[in-house]
């Protein structure tokens, strides 16, 4: 018999070292009527935390609240997770966090995870203005990298950045300065990122709840119309193939996010395939075919003249020099279907094996 | 890959070869630091102080082109020292006696001298790797780009044979594929010796299943290689479809490559830039690009993927799929009435053994890796688990052998090239997105401090770069990450053509290019 524990009345059953958080969401998943437990510095991805104290729950027998994130569950427990008591208790550590932040309502560009503190405050309808805040930090102006913006007037010191810099992408290069009101997340020497460790992996911002930490490069798309749209898709660049989103706003890929659920990747990426999509839409970008005219250079065509030339050139070549003159060469970066459908242009067209790829390069 | 990339936190001893893949492949890295954090213990043998060495327990700094000799000696003293699997060996492989009576020759002392690596070094980095549970060895192109990439690869197999370090979780030889879908390219038949699913075109059985499929009988023979191919430009070689790849910048030997393409009648580029290689065409073709192209990808632990298009695709550009469809049918070649890549992939599926359990809607969400024998079949993360793919595992006898060329009074130092971590291949696609020139403006050639003394360079300043086959101009970085007497650059900026200079030989088997190999002068410009 696998153990239970008892969340709010239902009986659920867990498995050893599993936290009262992650059974409780698991039930919540199987029933979305049901409320999720509020977090903030949590990301499943990396070791809980246990500062925000958003997560917390009533355990019987405890006299205090307990942050479900970082409490393992034990056969028998009884948990409630939304009484008046614990919803008032969130509603007041929110108004408390607000002050801190200079702004709440942030452009979903800025990142990932950059809704879920506006959402909460939304959600539980907090007061921002409670209490007389301060904020804590400041942006780092000088800091002119293209990729990354800095405005800690926006950061609540849940450390997510410093964390997933360290757990997941294993850099270290930022850190905490300070404590308090004045605490600060920062490089090592407090230098621009570009002087530290940092690879610019963007972890730090997708994971950013408020975004504090943003997306530089999505950003400039803030004031272009048309709704925020994603589809997944995987990176362009290496073998890893680590699953990705990419964000449109009127058909143009504004922004890459990581998929927190890609199987090679688990919402990793790195500079290229979180940064390196502006390939896309260069102005460089081939248009139209082309055809070398008889003056020697290349000029605008149609499909069909394109490809009326293409085919009869490789039947005009094969007839005068035979088969094994047609060589072709498929590519490491096209999809399967395109490297697929080239040899079987070779050998159901020529009837050779004369076909091969980029890999010996 | 054998073994899934998510494997990589699991052994307990890890041998990084000829691999930068913190640069490379960084996401792969992670779960490498994540084994490190959790204990494991990493071995890294690259000529450069790469950024993985930070990392690693014990560094081998060997020689370009050297690693079949370190090798040899670390098989002698796995032997030795009593660490081989006898047990793996009578059950699962092959050719033992020869293979276990020739490594008794090479010592640490030998491989030394050749390697330049501390006989101790190698002792120590054989005995972790001999006796550990699950030992794991990583490589890239760093191992395959060599004359003898295929001995190399070989060598890192007689380890893992010898060991018993492979059909088992957290163990394995796992190259690390460079571009997103290299993989998936060759498992679609891309190749001159196999059909789609690797089967050999040289089995009658075969030709017979594929005239059945294609409806025309294809030659018994192999194909010519591309390298092969592009010798023989203007010669036998009188047309050339190429799709999506800058071969003349990528190309080992680019002078070369550029009189081979010029030579030929007929020259059709597919590609979304007008690529240096494009511009030589008689007809460019306009593709469509990442985000713009629904299709399939296969990973480097073989994962097959969806590739979905987010945004329409600029002008008249067209997918490839549809593109080569055209050319087909415009020849009249049956078969390519393609409606969507859907119907591709399925007609790829029931050809390919390996994706047989396969479909379009299958691999929706990526999650399995191939062998796929059958529908209903969850996928094979690790390879060679109970059997190897032809039954037994086989030892080979390998030798060393010295690079095609080797340095001399004219060509005194070592150059090895390779890819950064801000950059891509000919940097068709990173050189044109916005913010990457903030951390990599241009190519520099890295240099020793004391090189840079000793050869009256300065830091920052230009030299020329000359090898047998042409002269460059590039900058000079002083860094301790190479080491003395060998310099380091990449082949990813049109302006400084490294590989005008690379290129000497091939591997005789796989005839892939030596590039990671050349010998050199550099001569300061003062
Ligand atoms: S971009 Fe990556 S490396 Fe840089 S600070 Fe953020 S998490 Fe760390
Ligand atoms: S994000 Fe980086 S590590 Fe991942 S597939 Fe792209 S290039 Fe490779
Ligand atoms: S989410 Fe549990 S304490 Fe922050």
């Amino acid at each position: 018999m696998a153990d239970k524990i008892s969340i709010n009345g239902h009986l659920v059953e867990f498995t050893d070292g599993e936290t009262v958080y992650e059974i409780a969401q698991r039930c919540q998943s199987e029933r979305p009527e049901s409320e999720a437990i509020p977090t903030l510095c949590y990301d499943p991805r990396l070791k809980a935390f246990g500062s925000c104290r958003l997560c917390v729950v009533e355990v019987d027998g405890s006299p205090n609240l307990v942050a479900s994130c970082t409490t393992k569950a034990v056969p028998e427990m009884a948990v409630r997770t939304h009484t008046d008591h614990i919803e008032r208790y969130r509603k007041t550590l929110l108004e408390m966090v607000a002050s801190e932040s200079s702004t709440i309502k942030v452009d979903p560009l800025r990142g990932y995870a950059s809704q879920e503190f506006s959402t909460l405050v939304d959600r539980y309808q907090a007061d921002t203005h409670r209490f007389g805040g301060h904020y804590s930090g400041t942006t780092h102006p000088t800091d002119d990298n293209p990729f990354i913006q800095r405005d800690y007037g926006l950061c609540i010191s849940c450390y997510r950045c410093v964390r997933v810099c360290a757990e997941q992408e294993g850099d270290y290069a930022i850190n905490i300065m300070n404590r308090g009101f004045e605490s600060q997340i920062t490089t090592e020497f407090n230098t621009i990122l570009k002087d530290s460790a940092c690879t610019f992996c963007g972890q730090c911002v997708q994971t950013c709840p408020t975004g504090a930490l943003a997306d530089k490069k999505a950003m400039r798309a803030t004031g272009r119309p048309g709704e925020m749209e994603t589809t997944r898709s995987v990176c362009p660049y290496c073998g890893v193939g680590c699953a990705v989103d990419l964000v449109a706003k009127s058909d143009k890929l504004v922004a890459i996010q990581p998929a927190m659920d890609g199987p090679a990747n688990q919402g990793a990426l790195c500079i290229k395939g979180q940064f390196a999509f502006d390939f896309v839409h260069h102005p460089d970008r081939l248009r139209t075919p082309l055809i070398r005219g008889a003056d020697g250079e290349l000029h605008e065509t149609n499909w069909e003249d394109a490809l009326d030339h293409v085919a009869n050139g490789f039947k005009q070549v094969a007839e005068t020099y035979g088969r094994h003159s047609v060589y072709g060469i498929a590519s490491g970066r096209t999809p399967s279907e395109a490297s697929y459908l080239m040899q079987k242009l070779i050998r159901a067209g020529f009837g050779t094996n004369y076909i091969d790829n980029c890999s010996r390069a | 890959m054998s073994n899934p990339l998510i494997d990589m936190q699991k052994p307990d001893v890890i041998f990084c070869i000829g691999t930068n893949m913190t640069e490379c492949h960084p996401v792969a890295a992670i779960g490498l630091k994540k084994a490190i954090a959790n204990g494991s213990r990493l071995i890294v043998a690259d000529p450069r102080r790469i950024g993985l060495t930070d990392l690693a327990n014990l560094y081998l700094p060997l020689r370009v082109g050297s690693d079949v000799a370190l090798l040899l000696a670390m098989a002698h003293v796995i032997q030795r020292e009593g660490l081989v699997d006898l047990n793996f060996i009578e059950s699962r492989t092959t050719g033992s006696p020869a293979f276990l009576e020739h490594i008794q020759l090479f010592t640490p002392e030998w491989a030394s001298t050749i390697t330049g690596v501390e006989p101790t070094d190698i002792e120590t980095a054989a005995i972790w790797y001999g006796s550990a549970d699950q030992g794991a060895i990583y490589y890239t192109l760093g191992i395959t780009e060599h004359i003898c990439g295929v001995d190399n690869v070989q060598s890192l197999c007689n380890l893992a044979l010898m060991t018993g370090h492979i059909g088992r979780e957290g163990t394995g030889i796992n190259p690390m594929r460079g571009q997103n879908n290299i993989q998936g390219t060759g498992d679609s038949g891309a190749l001159p010796n196999n059909y789609p699913g690797f089967q050999a075109v040289t089995d009658p059985q075969n030709q017979a299943k594929f005239l059945g499929k294609y409806g025309r009988k294809t030659d018994l023979e192999k194909g010519i290689t591309k390298v092969t191919a592009l010798d023989f430009c203007g010669d036998q070689i009188r047309a050339m479809l190429i799709d999506g790849e800058n071969t003349l910048i990528s190309d080992p030997n680019r002078k070369h490559c550029q009189q081979a393409l010029e030579s030929l009648d007929h020259l059709v580029v597919i590609d979304i830039f007008l690529t240096e290689t494009a511009e030589m065409a008689n007809v460019v073709l306009p593709a469509t690009a990442f985000g713009e192209t629904d299709g399939t990808a296969t990973n480097t632990e073989r994962r097959v993927q969806r590739l979905r298009a987010a945004v329409s695709p600029p002008g008249q550009a067209k997918p490839d799929w549809w593109i080569i469809s055209q050319i087909a049918k415009r020849m009249e070649i049956p078969g390519f009435d393609y409606q969507n890549p859907k119907e591709i992939f399925n007609e790829l599926c029931s050809v390919s053994p390996i994706y047989t359990g396969l479909n379009w809607d299958r691999v929706a969400n990526g999650e399995f890796h191939w062998p796929v024998p059958e529908e209903g079949h969850t996928g094979t993360p690790i390879l060679h688990q109970g059997e190897f793919v032809n039954g037994r595992g086989i030892f080979t006898v390998v030798n060393y052998r010295d690079p095609n060329e080797t340095i001399s009074d004219e060509f005194p130092v070592w150059l090895t090239t390779g890819r950064r971590l801000t950059s891509y291949h000919t940097r068709t696609q990173t050189g044109r997105t916005q913010g990457i020139d903030y951390l990599l403006a241009e190519e520099a050639l890295e240099v020793h401090p004391d090189d840079v003394r000793d050869w009256g360079l300065m830091d920052g300043d230009w030299c020329h770069l000359s090898s047998p086959r042409g002269t460059v101009k590039i900058r000079v970085k002083a860094t301790s990450r190479s080491p003395r007497g060998t310099v380091f650059a990449s082949f990813s900026f049109s302006d400084v053509p490294i590989n005008l200079l690379t290129g000497s030989g091939y591997d005789p088997i796989t005839e892939t290019a030596e590039l990671k190999v050349c010998p050199v002068r550099v001569e300061s410009l003062f």
